[in-house]
């Protein structure tokens, strides 16, 4: 796309434009948002619902040998065309104006409106998209306030099983095709369609097959009214009850930036929000939906202690005094720390500075690998091992989970952290082998078999109750954001490491997350200079990895084809 | 919306002739073999009188198209039955001359001695069929003679000036 400039006046104010700008595009630089339901950025213009028709103008053609009269600021007279133009698909030229707010354009959005009403139900407040429903919102900004429709509306098919994720009520759906066409040109499952016409058209699913591939809840997102709903959300809880917070998914090393939706420390769903270096606007569903275990009964909620082979509730001081008097009696090389790559950059900071109080290098992180998809999903299925081999100067952190195995096997590993992992479950630990050590520490949200073969286990916060940084697959830090509390005495890994070092008798000055931020700016050559404002909702490249997203650069080809906006 | 067929589902032979003819089609789309879609099934419908579920996912597997982008079609188009029609198809041409001049009329009397039930008609099921199967019947739009109606279709023939539903009736017996 050409970098060169147009002149475009737009509601009177004249405005510059790289040429080939879509005019919507134009328009919402320009501070006037133009109502709109089938454009979407990252889709096709099929330019279908109308809504966001505007009145255009070109300078008039002068005739031969006359030249135009020039305003002041040397700008064309308009001649205004009398039909409207959509202005999804079309593109801004030299000298153009629109106008979106004069008496032709309302009219085409009230007619517009109008019609997009006859055969949708008028029952707000029994939908579930009401709030975010950009019907309602654009019918109360544009629309009649009253039907003049005494007809029969037509009946279509509600509460559709489509999925198993996605429902959808046809009635309510205006045909906007945003969900056909991502299901064709992003998820390359084109199972999606229009059948019949006319006021009678519906949206389908071709018949024996389902909307079921792993990016399906993407469509309720984009539907702009309450036609696709999620059965995960549906019905749970009105949107404006609902806290927003702008955090990023730890499902794979991706970290797909995300949107967790949560009222009174519980959460109720998360969408994508939009990053086009990372996911664009889209996530995977089964990163998306899994956060109910947040709830779950078995979360941790006190430190415990064990005494005489049973385990006992207690304050965080005791817990942490036990765990320090039993950790100072032994000798540096007889400790072994296992991390999580689940950690944040600065917890990964207070764990290296722990494994140096304590003396030890024997440090290492847990795998976790599944099958890339060739969309979102990273192989690697941690979300921070590029932290782990920055910040503890590992290069392969994995390494030495075998020689640990083998220390606790030979009785040189007497003693054993375990920071946010559970290593019989995850890391193939037997439980014998943790008994073979004198010590075990362990934290984790869960109880879970290795909390079981601990002397001491701490409630650790999970990735909706913590805040840090962390390095994605391409290397970009980004920043993860506390949503919700943990439950009971839960503290942020971060929190409970200060604690403990503190109790070892290592304290060091440091009291919040952002101070250790500004210590991982001191210690690494990388973070110079950073602050957690510059790294924002965003995140800024941090590293090279030589790494991509796959969907993120098939959508960049189809921008610099022109197809989409992006 | 016709998510499923209520005829009989039989599995479908396509003659060597007829698949031919199709491959002959698809060879004037070089450009995109989606273009080829409408002729396809028109030349499945004037075979087998109607567009099966089987016929949509035979077409959908010879153009490299998922089936739903042939139901689009073949539910856009009236044109484009997905039920088995009669041995006769009676076309009414209901639009305005033909009205006036008693078109509906010629439907009842139609329907009357074909033993034909409209009652289940609808948007989504145009076509009534007699109980025998030998007769089917629905109304159409004009069929370009306004000033000779009522005027009606049986399979390809056009009658004119249909006044005596019987003596139509039977010139289609067999």
């Amino acid at each position: 796309m050409s970098e060169e400039l147009v002149s475009v006046q737009i509601d009177g104010e004249w405005h510059q434009f790289p040429k080939g700008t879509r005019m919507i595009e134009a328009c919402r630089q320009a501070g006037r948002e133009v109502p709109h339901y089938c454009y979407h950025p990252k889709l096709s213009s099929p330019g279908n619902c109308r809504m966001c028709l505007v009145e255009m103008g070109m300078p008039p053609r002068p005739k031969p040998g006359e030249e135009l009269p020039l305003d002041e600021a040397g700008h064309p007279p308009i001649q205004w065309m009398p039909r409207p133009v959509i202005a999804c698909a079309n593109t801004v030229a030299p000298n153009m104006g629109i106008r979106t707010d004069s008496p032709l354009t309302n009219a085409c959005r009230q007619g517009v409106m109008e019609l997009l009403l006859i055969n949708h139900p008028l029952d707000c407040p029994i939908c579930d998209q009401a709030g975010e429903c950009s019907l309602q919102e654009f019918s109360v900004e544009h629309g009649r306030g009253e039907s003049r429709f005494r007809e029969q509306k037509v009946k279509k098919p509600k509460n559709v099983d489509i999925g198993p994720r996605v429902r959808l009520d046809d009635e309510r759906c205006i045909m906007c095709s945003r969900c056909i066409r991502f299901t064709d040109e992003i998820a390359d499952d084109p199972v999606l369609g229009f059948t019949d016409r006319g006021s009678h058209t519906v949206l389908t699913v071709h018949p024996g097959q389902q909307l079921a591939n792993n990016y399906s809840l993407n469509t309720v997102d984009i539907c702009p009214v309450g036609a696709l709903t999620s059965n995960d959300f549906r019905f749970q809880m009105r949107v404006w009850f609902l806290k927003e917070t702008n955090t990023i998914d730890t499902n794979c090393a991706t970290g797909a930036n995300i949107v967790v939706y949560s009222r009174e420390n519980v959460i109720y769903r998360i969408t994508p929000r939009q990053n086009n270096e990372v996911n664009s606007d889209w996530m995977p569903d089964s990163h998306r939906l899994n956060f109910h275990w947040i709830n779950s009964e078995l979360r941790l909620t006190a430190p415990l202690v064990r005494e005489n082979g049973v385990f006992r509730e207690c304050s965080w001081a005791e817990s942490l005094q036990v765990a320090a008097d039993r950790l100072r009696s032994y000798a540096g090389g007889d400790i072994a720390i296992i991390v999580s790559a689940r950690l944040t950059n600065e917890e990964l900071l207070m764990a290296k500075r722990l494994a140096a109080l304590l003396g030890t290098d024997l440090i290492a992180a847990v795998p976790r690998t599944g099958e890339a998809d060739n969309y979102l999903v990273s192989a690697d299925r941690n979300p921070n091992m590029n932290g782990v081999k920055l910040i503890l100067g590992l290069d392969d952190p994995v390494a030495k989970l075998g020689e640990i195995r083998s220390g606790l096997a030979g009785g040189t590993v007497r003693a054993l952290i375990v920071l946010q992992e559970n290593v019989i479950d995850d890391a193939g630990f037997t439980a014998e082998e943790l008994g073979r050590a004198d010590f075990v520490l362990s934290t984790y949200p869960l109880a879970n078999p290795t909390a079981d073969a601990s002397d001491v286990v701490l409630p650790g916060a999970c990735w909706a109750e913590k805040s840090g940084t962390m390095i994605n697959v391409t290397g970009r830090l980004q920043r993860l954001k506390r949503a919700i509390d943990g439950p009971g005495l839960t503290l942020e890994p971060w929190e409970l490491l200060r604690d403990l070092i503190q109790a070892l008798g290592g304290g060091n000055g440091i009291y919040s997350a952002d101070e250790l931020f500004k210590q991982l700016t001191h210690d690494y050559p990388e973070f110079a200079g950073l602050t957690l404002s510059q790294v924002g909702d965003l995140g800024v490249p941090l590293i090279e990895t030589g790494q991509t997203i796959p969907l993120i650069e098939r959508e960049r080809e189809r921008k610099a084809r022109g197809i989409i906006v992006g | 919306m016709i998510l499923k067929a209520n005829f009989s589902v039989m599995a479908l032979e396509i003659p060597s002739t007829l698949e031919q003819e199709i491959d002959e089609r698809i060879t004037h789309y070089p450009v995109s073999k989606r273009s080829a879609v409408l002729p396809v099934l028109h030349a499945l419908q004037h075979h087998f009188g109607y567009i099966s579920e089987e016929a949509v996912e035979w077409t959908a597997k010879k153009l490299d198209l998922l089936p739903i982008k042939v139901l689009e079609v073949v539910t856009f188009y009236p044109g484009f039955r997905q039920y088995a029609p009669g041995k006769y198809h009676i076309r009414v041409c209901r639009t305005l001359s033909c009205a006036m001049a008693g078109s509906f009329d010629l439907m009842d009397s139609l329907c009357q001695a074909a033993k034909i039930d409209r009652s289940g008609v609808n948007h989504h099921h145009p076509i009534a069929v007699s109980e025998d199967g030998k007769y089917s019947i629905e109304f159409a739009e004009c069929l370009a003679s306004c000033g000779t109606g009522p005027v009606c279709m049986v399979n390809d023939d056009f009658h004119e000036k249909v006044e005596d539903a019987a003596a139509l009736l039977g010139q289609y017996r067999d």
